[in-house]
C-alpha cells in the first residue's frame, strides 16, 4: 500500500513540463491533483518510473469567460469549479454535475485537466465534456492542438493525448440562449462513481426539440453520447411520452459491463430512467 | 535512492526535512514528526482517517507525497487541542458519545474543522455532507452529527 520508487521533478513553466514530456513522456507520468494516480500507485496498478508533479503551475489555474465562451485551466481544482459563479452562468451543467463528483477533500486536490486526462469510463466530466461539447487543448512542444470532447475520450483510462501532450485548457462554446440541461446520476454512495450518470442539454424551438445532446457515463468503456437517442428527440415535440421513449432507446443501444455494483441489465433500466427524468428536468429549465 | 529536502509548518511548528519522494504526507507526519494523531486506515483516499488540513482545505495525507507539503502550512488533529484543554469539537465527540474505537475519529475532527471555519452554523444537513466523506466502521452517524451540532451550539454559546 505504498508506492513503489520513483523519480521526481517539479515543474516550475509550463515550457519545462513541456520540455521534460518530450524528453521523457513514454515513461513519465504527470502528478496534477493525484486523486487517481496516487491511489493506483499505492495499490501497485500503475508503476510509473517518474512523476513530473505540475501542482506549481499556478498559471493554469484559472476560469475565463469571454464573449460568453468558458475557458478554464487544467489546473484548476473541483472545488473552484464547484463554487464559480462564472461556470455556474456560462456552463451551468457542468455545476449541476458537481453535486455528484467526490467529496470535499478530494474536491480541494483534483483538477480538471487531471480527471479528464485519467478517462475514467465511470467519471462525472467526460461526459459534462461531451454533452457541453467542449474543446481540450493539448500542449506539447510541438505547438498546440485543439481536440474535441467527442474525440477525445477513447477508452478506459485513455484519451487521444500523446505521451508528449499536457492538457492546459478546456474551452466551452458559449452556453445558447434558453438551453435547458441536467446531470442525475446513481451510484452505490453519494459521492461515489457513477454506476450510470447521464448528462443532457435540450435546446426547444415552439415546443419542438432543437438542440439535443445526451452523454453518459457509467456506461461501457469509456463517455459517450448516444446518437440514437438524440435522433429520436430531434424536430419532436417535447413531451414525457417522447422523453420515455428517448430513454428506452439509451438503454437498447448502450452496451455496458456487469461488475460488483450493478449488472449490465440493470444499468440498462438506469440509462432509461435517468433519461427521461434528465430530460423533464432540462425540459423545465428550457425556455 | 533521490533525497528532496522540504521546509514547512506543521501546526505553528517549522521544519526542515529531507524525504524519499515515494514517501506518503501521511507517514510522513507519523513516522518522522511523530505526529501519530493522523490515521492511516485505506490508503486510497476512500475512508478519510487522514485528512489533515493543507492551507486551509482538507486533504487525504495519504493521496499526498511528503515532498508536495514543501512551503505548505499543515494542520492535524494534534492542532485542536490536548487532553486538558480541549478544542469544542473534541469536546463535544467526548460529550455525546461521538466516538466508540476512535479510528475515524482524526479525520472527522478535521472535516468538522473546516466545515466551521467556513460556515458558522451549519444545519444537520451541511454537517452530514461536510462528514460525507468520512467512513465511520463502529460509532453510526448520528451521534457524531450530534457532536459537530452540539459543539456549534456550545461556540455560538462562547461567542454571546
Amino acid at each position: 500500500m505504498k508506492p513503489p520508487p520513483f523519480s521526481y521533478t517539479q515543474a516550475k513553466s509550463v515550457e519545462d513540463a513541456l520540455a521534460a514530456l518530450a524528453v521523457e513522456g513514454d515513461d513519465c507520468k504527470i502528478l496534477a491533483g493525484g486523486q487517481s494516480l496516487i491511489p493506483m500507485m499505492n495499490l501497485r496498478l500503475t508503476y510509473p518510473t517518474r512523476l513530473l508533479d505540475i501542482n506549481g503551475l499556478t498559471m493554469l489555474d484559472y476560469i475565463q469567460g469571454e464573449n460568453g465562451e468558458l475557458r478554464i485551466g487544467g489546473l484548476s481544482r473541483h472545488s473552484t469549479l464547484k463554487g464559480s459563479a462564472l461556470v455556474a452562468r456560462h456552463f451551468p451543467l457542468m455545476t449541476s454535475a458537481y453535486d455528484y463528483v467526490a467529496h470535499k477533500p478530494v474536491r480541494n486536490r483534483g483538477t480538471i485537466g487531471g480527471n479528464l486526462s485519467h478517462a475514467d469510463p465511470s467519471s462525472e466530466m467526460p461526459s459534462v465534456m461531451l454533452a457541453g461539447d467542449a474543446v481540450m487543448v493539448a500542449s506539447s512542444e510541438r505547438g498546440e492542438r485543439q481536440i474535441k470532447a467527442a474525440n477525445f475520450f477513447l477508452g478506459i483510462l485513455e484519451t487521444a493525448l500523446e505521451p508528449d501532450e499536457l492538457l492546459v485548457e478546456i474551452r466551452l462554446p458559449a452556453w445558447p440562449e434558453g438551453q435547458g440541461w441536467s446531470f442525475l446520476e446513481v451510484s452505490p454512495r453519494k459521492g461515489d462513481f457513477a454506476m450510470v450518470g447521464v448528462a443532457a442539454c435540450l435546446g426547444l424551438k415552439d415546443g419542438v426539440c432543437e438542440t439535443v445532446r445526451l452523454a453518459y457515463c457509467g456506461v461501457g468503456d469509456r463517455a459517450q453520447r448516444v446518437a440514437e437517442a438524440e435522433q429520436a428527440l430531434l424536430g419532436e415535440k417535447a413531451d414525457e411520452a417522447l422523453f420515455q421513449k428517448a430513454g428506452e432507446i439509451a438503454g437498447r443501444t448502450i452496451d455496458p459491463q456487469s461488475n460488483f455494483h450493478a449488472d449490465a441489465e440493470y444499468r440498462r433500466d438506469l440509462a432509461t430512467t435517468l433519461t427521461r427524468r434528465a430530460l423533464i428536468e432540462a425540459h423545465g429549465r428550457a425556455a | 535512492m533521490q533525497s528532496i529536502t522540504i521546509n514547512l509548518t506543521v501546526n505553528g511548528k517549522s521544519y526542515e526535512k529531507s524525504v524519499e519522494p515515494r514517501r506518503l504526507a501521511s507517514d510522513f507526519l507519523r513516522e518522522d514528526l511523530g505526529l501519530t494523531g493522523t490515521h492511516v486506515g485505506c490508503e486510497h483516499g476512500i475512508c478519510g482517517c487522514c485528512n489533515i488540513l493543507l492551507d486551509d482545505k482538507t486533504a487525504r495525507s495519504c493521496l499526498l507525497l511528503a515532498v508536495q507539503l514543501d512551503g505548505a502550512n499543515v494542520r492535524t488533529v494534534e492542532s485542536l487541542g490536548t487532553i486538558d484543554n480541549m478544542h469544542s469539537l473534541q469536546e463535544a465527540f467526548w460529550a455525546t458519545h461521538g466516538l466508540q474505537c476512535g479510528f475515524c475519529t482524526p479525520g472527522m475532527l478535521m472535516s468538522a474543522t473546516e466545515l466551521l471555519e467556513n460556515n458558522a452554523s451549519p444545519d444537520r444537513v451541511e454537517i452530514r455532507a461536510a462528514i460525507s466523506n468520512n467512513l465511520c466502521r463502529c460509532t453510526g452517524y448520528e451521534t457524531i452529527v450530534d457532536a459537530v451540532e452540539s459543539a456549534v451550539s456550545e461556540i455560538q454559546e462562547g461567542a454571546k
